[in-house]
């Protein structure tokens, strides 16, 4: 799951890691009090408007309603600030990361004006191949770590964390002065890291990024971007996490689905995939592609898919408009076939089937569940194999 | 000959009352599995089916039955801790089948792992099969048969694909590893080729990976130093699109990292024979026996 940059400072902020001051708004009216505000609390006219998406690339990115204007603008005043978080509010931002379509903003953040002298990276995330913990840090600050990583790898340092003793000073401090920092500057840093790894840890993080955090020409150290992303599955420890979530920043369908305990991901292309397991999933997204279709969906229904599953599986797969067809692909192995072709059928009958429909059955009670498949007077097209099933969709739609 | 599990695994259920452990505890018994033991706190005493002693806790079920493998049916919440208390009791294959478990947690149990002889397997996996020996885990019994081609997988039905195709070709399995698709897992496909490598029985192995991670390049980098058996690879996830959890908490393209082409073009080079669609994994593997 992810939140807001707003969001994700705050949660900062409550865990002691020091960030400019700020304010969310949501009408430009809103905006031009927080400036006041902000203004008036500092004694420096400079604020920052940011517009608030789930997605990165906000400062180069541009809003197609304004092609001059980025998703972070520096202003002087409360009047610029209200004029510009005007533009931006319910105009679509797109940028490297939203895909060419964008993404509409609903919220801006107006922010203190810094003094910056340095921009640094620093982040913490899961290090898949040691199974721990890690923290980043590099001089290489405002910059796509992705660019950084593949480009000059030998500029981001790491330190991995232990579970049994968390991050320890020294391993902070390592950092610190790795990067070259001056020695009062380098013992904030130090601190800094400390608590953003404990931030890590205390939250479920599956990812939490300041990139970038900078220094100021009075030597203070401070998180000018955050970027959080929690583990779902510890959300169940979180309910305060859980309650950050926007769902204008999600597909519709997606959470539909999970609602269902449905595993489920909206692609861009034709054919309706429902699978069990999510590696058979993926590999049937994989071969209507390999036969020169692409798929509309990733839909995972699970081990234990009851008929009621398997239809609200079905109703969300129908909602999308560039449907053309439906693949249904079950390896039953302790699901039996039979239940899921009486699920396909009821679904069908509940729903009706405006495309063609092919559906593959293998393993346990398989001549049962394609008698009934065959029997119910259904349009239902079977597939022998996943690879028959495949090319039978394809040719089907196209 | 078969790896890691074989007729003689006494087997313990951790969760053997629950709905899932229960049934497939029965599920591994009518396959003829050595299921001597199960635990669940507070039902101590009792039996499983009027057959299977239950026990407080792991180590109590170990002294008392010599088990030797655990199988872990507890609900995510609990499930990392279930892993360590089979560690502690000093059971040698751990096999952890619960979904969703939390990254930190599962990053404790490793740490805690480091050092002890146990071997985890998973989670979020099928669990592992040497057919007609012994079954632990969840996945159908029936499509396996003894034979001579080792499979390790991160995915559950996808391997129930390459298993099924194996059987009607005639080719069988000497074992069947899924070893889940989770970020922070025990075995790895590094282990799981050593042990079919150094295993006569196995002629041929099958290898099953999907997006996120870097495991199956690890793997193909021990294929291109280690193995002459030959080896059928399939990677799952080439329409994935980056950024999004692909239903496994593993399998996510993030960063530019853990792509299929990546993957793909790693055991290519490592001689392994590609195995086009999924459907195709079982006849690539007997083109590639001669």
């Amino acid at each position: 799951m992810k939140i807001h940059e707003y969001q994700g400072k705050a949660l900062l902020k409550a865990q002691g890691v020091p960030v400019p001051l700020s304010q969310v708004a949501f009408s430009a009216a809103e905006a031009e009090r927080a400036a006041r505000d902000l203004i008036e609390q500092t004694g420096n006219e400079i604020v920052v408007v940011k517009a608030q998406i789930h997605a990165g690339g906000r400062g180069k990115g541009r809003f197609e309603e304004h092609p001059d204007l980025g998703g972070v603008k520096v202003v002087k005043g409360a009047a610029a600030a209200k004029e510009i978080a005007q533009q931006m509010l319910d105009s679509t931002l797109v940028t490297i990361q939203t895909g060419p379509e964008g993404k509409k903003v609903g919220r801006v953040l107006i922010e203190q004006g810094m003094d910056i002298q340095r921009e640094l990276y620093v982040a913490a995330t899961l290090d898949r191949a040691t199974g721990r913990t890690t923290l980043m840090a590099s001089t290489e600050g405002g910059m796509e770590i992705e660019v950084v990583a593949e480009k000059t790898p030998e500029k981001i340092l790491r330190e991995s964390i232990d579970p049994a003793t968390g991050l320890m000073p020294f391993q902070a401090r390592k950092l610190a002065y790795g990067l070259g920092l001056a020695d009062n500057v380098a013992k904030k840093m130090a601190r800094f890291l400390g608590k953003l790894a404990t931030a890590y840890e205390q939250l479920d993080c599956s990812l939490l990024e300041v990139n970038p955090l900078v220094i100021t020409g009075d030597g203070e150290v401070l998180a000018l971007d955050a970027k959080a992303t929690f583990d779902d599955n510890a959300l169940y420890r979180h309910k305060d996490v859980e309650e950050l979530r926007d769902p204008s920043e999600e597909d519709p369908a997606e959470l539909e689905a999970k609602k269902f305990d449905l595993s489920y991901v909206n692609l861009d292309g034709t054919i309706g995939c429902m699978v069990n397991g999510a590696g058979l999933a993926m590999a049937t997204m994989d071969i209507i592609k390999f036969f020169g279709a692409k798929p509309a969906n990733f839909l995972d229904v699970g081990g234990g898919a009851t008929v009621d599953r398997v239809t609200a599986a079905f109703k969300i797969i129908t909602r999308d408009p560039n449907l053309k067809g439906i693949l249904v692909n079950i390896f039953g192995g302790i699901m039996k076939c039979d239940v899921i072709a009486q699920g396909v059928i009821a679904a069908v009958k509940e729903v009706g089937l405006q495309v063609p429909l092919v559906v593959r059955l293998e393993g346990t009670n398989v001549e049962e569940g394609k008698r009934l498949l065959e029997n119910s007077g259904l349009p239902i097209t079977t597939g022998s194999s996943l690879r028959d099933a495949a090319k039978k969709i394809v040719e089907l739609t196209t | 000959m078969s790896v890691l599990v074989d007729k003689d695994t006494r087997l313990l259920v951790q969760g053997i009352t629950g709905k899932t452990g229960a049934f497939h505890a029965r599920q591994s018994l009518d396959y003829g599995t050595k299921v001597v033991a199960g635990v669940t706190p507070g039902k101590g005493g009792e039996r499983f089916e009027n057959a299977v002693p239950i026990f407080d806790t792991v180590a109590d079920a170990v002294k008392q039955t010599g088990a030797n493998a655990s199988v872990i049916f507890v609900p995510p919440p609990f499930a990392a801790d279930a892993i360590m208390e089979a560690a502690d009791a000093g059971v040698p294959l751990i096999v952890c089948i619960t979904e969703g478990i939390p990254v930190a947690d599962m990053v404790k149990a490793k740490r805690y792992l480091q050092g002890r002889p146990s071997r985890l397997i998973g989670p979020n996996c099928p669990g592992i099969i040497t057919p007609n020996q012994c079954r632990i885990g969840i996945m159908p019994g029936y499509i396996h048969q003894p034979g001579k081609i080792g499979v390790v997988s991160r995915s559950g039905t996808l391997t129930y694909e390459a298993v099924h195709q194996l059987t009607t070709l005639g080719l069988g399995q000497t074992t069947a590893i899924g070893i889940g698709g989770d970020p922070v897992n025990g075995t790895n496909f590094v282990d799981c080729l050593t042990l079919f490598n150094d295993d006569p029985q196995t002629e041929g192995i099958v290898m099953i990976g999907e997006i996120g991670g870097s495991a199956e390049e690890d793997g193909a980098a021990f294929i291109k130093a280690n193995v002459q058996k030959p080896v059928v690879g399939f990677i799952a996830g080439t329409t994935a699109p980056p950024g999004k959890r692909m239903g496994h908490a593993g399998a996510i393209i993030s960063g530019g990292k853990g792509t299929a082409e990546a993957k793909l073009a790693a055991l290519r080079d490592a001689g392994v024979m590609i195995a086009e669609t999924p459907s195709d994994i079982g006849s690539t593997m007997k083109a590639a026996l001669g």
